[in-house]
């Protein structure tokens, strides 16, 4: 495998652990406000925070880590997505800042409030919309290059393409239903039976509309961009395929109600699926058409120093990580709350 | 002065870092002293330590919280308002940046863990044991982030041709001259700020008529801290004169108001500028120039007028430096003062006017540490990678930025608020007593 492959299939993946981790994370805040404003929250609140708080900065340092990564790899994408991304990018770190800081001020503060839960709620639910155009954008037409160079954002076409407003929906409706399946599992796990019954009915609800908003990306896809959606259909179609057969055994584990962390890596693996097709069918283009792995890749002997940097830094976050987990995903007196 | 691109983008990066660098630096010294604290605390088995230890570490988590969402910002900046910038020099530095957020990565676990694991281990060591990753971690990301701005001031380890960076050593880039001195400054500075700040709560909190053994102890650790990063901070600072002067005389001089090259270079304090360009006002330490910069009282420094008119950095930086330092040499003095008169029995270092002046000392370190950066970052001007490209060049063409520099200036005003807000309530609600009862109900009072 050649290093730009490497380095991009390196960023994919953690962008997929982003989307993960981070889709617990917003999810479950807008639950957490969901719960307080049917005034249920003493049923899961307790359990989303003690989840939460001890993961929430880990998951914020995996979209850092995307972002310098993508940088260090593809330069070029610096320059036309910094350029052209200024307003939809400011906007989302807004978001980001206001939800980071209100959870901790929320939850570590003097006091709960309303008010704080709600903005972490609502920018649960933005900032995954607002991430999204990015992905949105690298799928080409929504930059116009100029003959010097000079990169200009179309937010109207983004405004008005049906392409941009079914891939918002996929992506709000799958935190959901990523957070609701996670959460279901969590609370199994700390027996806790009437949260479970809660999120498990959110999980169920939500699963229906994440198909039904894949398959519109999908159909506005093929419109925006033929050239993609082909190379997704002719070669990647057994990715998909794997991806809704997950799908559908995860939703039965949760239908007849056992067996939530089996159908929570099902759910993992359906977005694993999914997501990696739809990465390696976008290949070799980062920016539709403008950026291509192959030309923009950095010189060799930075890729090499950052795939080395990239090997011992999981060496040392990997046993971390797994240290962390056992802490307090795993070990069932934590979870059911007994330990502090 | 003109509001286009490139100005408001100097503005944005501006904010945006004075704003972080605050929550950056007590994230890097907080840790440290969160760590000192528990150990004497465990070493000593005396609570008040510990609960010294678990205050500073829950105010800690909200300033925490505070940095990471602001260094996400200026880590997207980068991308969003110096794209050729980062195009050309995102060659170079990417193996920094990306270690950085390994380092950052690794304390935010750890720091997870030591949050929520205070009761949970038999042995009390293991717990204190979880602070080494986190200062690790925290001052490691100070390192890898500094060495990309030691870089832009001396930058090595690639040659540029036709806009393009080739020949690239990444280790080189790394470890370039600027590298040391500037570590060691950002990281001891880091540390005395982090001090003198936790010394002024404390503090004031005396004043207030709160004068029980926690407050008096705290004090006495954190002036203690304060004075020995203090004294490292000055050392550091000597470095760092001596490494201008021998690459980046341009820095040194304009900073020192030094015109022309001479050996016995006078050294000048505070003063103006008059409209022809003179000196007035000033105090005038003859040699100490030639002395700071190179251990010799006949060292020839080299004046600013060796550097070609368009590329030297603006005059006003000189009271930057005279803020710099003289914040350093009082809080040294005052930190001092106090550990002498603490050690003399006959002596009350808990004195009205002492208090009032260690209190002083916590902002005005801050407002060192701001100054001590802008001294460095305008420093260099006009290049924002020093003798390759000039700030003008790297800024974006995006006519955006007027409405994003407000939306963000917004957004750090009410962060900004907040968090004083909070951390005031926070402590307010749960006095030290009444938690030192609850936590530890035999013994608290009288070990």
């Amino acid at each position: 495998m050649n290093l730009e492959l490497l380095g991009i299939t390196v960023l994919w993946t953690f962008l997929y652990g982003y989307l993960i981790v981070s889709s617990i994370d917003f999810g479950a805040g807008f639950f957490a406000f969901y719960a307080r404003w049917k005034k249920k929250d003493h049923i899961m609140n307790d359990l989303i925070s003690r989840y939460l708080s001890p993961v929430w900065e880990v998951t914020n340092v995996f979209f850092v880590f995307f972002f310098v990564g993508i940088v260090g790899f593809f330069p070029a994408t610096a320059y036309y997505f910094g350029t052209a991304l200024l307003i939809p990018a400011s906007v989302a770190i807004i978001l980001l800042a206001i939800r980071g800081s209100f959870y901790a001020f929320n939850n570590y503060g003097s006091r709960e409030s309303m008010l704080y839960l709600f903005l972490y709620g609502a920018t649960g639910l933005l900032i995954p919309a607002s991430l999204s155009t990015v992905l949105t954008i690298s799928e080409g037409g929504f930059l116009a290059v100029s003959t010097d160079d000079k990169v200009t954002f179309l937010a109207k076409e983004l405004f008005t393409s049906p392409f941009s407003w079914s891939v918002v929906l996929l992506s709000i409706v799958s935190v959901l239903y990523i957070s609701a399946t996670f959460l279901t599992y969590y609370a199994d796990r700390a027996n806790d039976r009437q949260a479970r019954r809660t999120i498990r009915q959110f999980a169920l609800f939500w699963s229906m509309p994440t198909i039904v908003a894949s398959l519109l990306v999908f159909i506005s896809l093929q419109m925006h961009n033929p050239e993609h959606y082909n190379k997704a259909v002719t070669e990647y179609w057994w990715m998909f395929g794997l991806s809704l057969l997950c799908f559908g055994i995860a939703s039965w584990f949760i239908y007849t109600g056992k067996r939530y962390g089996t159908a929570f890596i099902m759910v993992m693996m359906q977005f694993f699926f999914a997501f990696f097709g739809y990465g390696a069918s976008h290949l070799p283009y980062i920016l539709y058409p403008y950026i291509t792995v192959h030309e923009s890749v950095t010189n060799e002997t930075m890729a090499l120093a950052l795939v080395i940097a990239f090997i011992l830094g999981l060496l040392l976050l990997i046993p971390s990580l797994i240290l962390l987990m056992r802490l307090f995903l795993f070990d069932a007196d934590y979870v059911k709350g007994k330990k502090k | 002065m003109e509001l286009d691109s490139v100005m408001l983008s100097r503005m944005l990066t501006t904010m945006t870092l004075m704003f972080h660098i605050i929550f950056a630096m007590i994230g890097v010294g907080v840790p440290v002293m969160i760590a000192i604290a528990e150990f004497i605390g465990i070493r000593k088995n005396d609570p008040h330590y510990l609960l010294l230890a678990r205050r500073w570490a829950r105010g800690f988590t909200i300033t925490v919280a505070v940095g990471v969402v602001t260094g996400t910002a200026i880590g997207l900046q980068l991308s969003l308002l110096w794209p050729s910038f980062m195009e050309v020099a995102g060659q170079i530095i990417a193996l920094p940046l990306f270690m950085e957020t390994f380092a950052f990565f690794f304390e935010a676990i750890f720091l997870g863990i030591y949050l929520y694991t205070w009761d949970r281990f038999k042995g009390k060591w293991t717990h204190w044991l979880l602070t080494i990753p986190i200062m690790i971690g925290s001052s490691a990301s100070a390192l890898f982030i500094t060495t990309v701005n030691a870089f832009m001031n001396t930058p090595q380890g690639f040659d540029l041709k036709e806009g393009q960076a080739i020949n690239i050593d990444p280790i080189a880039a790394m470890l370039n001259p600027a590298t040391p001195s500037k570590v060691f400054h950002v990281v001891s500075t880091s540390y005395m700020t982090s001090a003198a700040l936790l010394a002024a709560i404390v503090a004031f909190a005396i004043l207030k008529g709160k004068r029980g053994q926690y407050e008096q102890k705290a004090l006495r650790l954190t002036v203690t801290c304060a004075l020995v990063f203090s004294v490292l901070t000055a050392i550091a600072g000597d470095v760092s004169a001596k490494f201008l002067a021998e690459v980046q005389p341009e820095k040194l001089a304009a900073a020192e108001w030094h015109f022309e090259t001479e050996e016995g270079a006078d050294i000048i304090f505070f003063g103006t500028l008059n409209e022809d360009g003179e000196i007035e006002n000033e105090i005038r330490v003859p040699k100490l120039l030639s002395f700071l910069a190179g251990n010799s009282f006949d060292t020839e420094v080299i004046g600013l007028n060796e550097t070609p008119e368009d590329e030297r950095p603006p005059l006003w930086i000189h009271y930057m430096f005279d803020i710099m330092v003289s914040i350093g040499m009082f809080v040294m003095a005052i930190t001092a003062l106090f550990v002498i008169m603490s050690k003399v029995k006959k002596w009350n270092e808990l004195n009205k006017p002492l208090l009032w002046a260690i209190v002083a000392s916590g902002p005005l370190s801050l407002i060192a540490y701001e100054a001590g950066w802008i001294l460095a970052e305008v420093g260099r001007q006009p290049w924002i990678l020093r003798g390759y490209m000039k700030v003008a060049e790297a800024a974006t063409r995006s006519d955006d930025v007027g409405i994003t520099f407000i939306m963000f200036a917004l957004l750090y005003l009410v962060l900004g608020v907040m968090t004083v807000i909070v951390l005031i309530k926070m402590f307010k609600n749960s006095p030290a007593e009444a938690e030192l009862e609850k936590r530890f109900p035999d013994g608290g009072g009288s070990a």
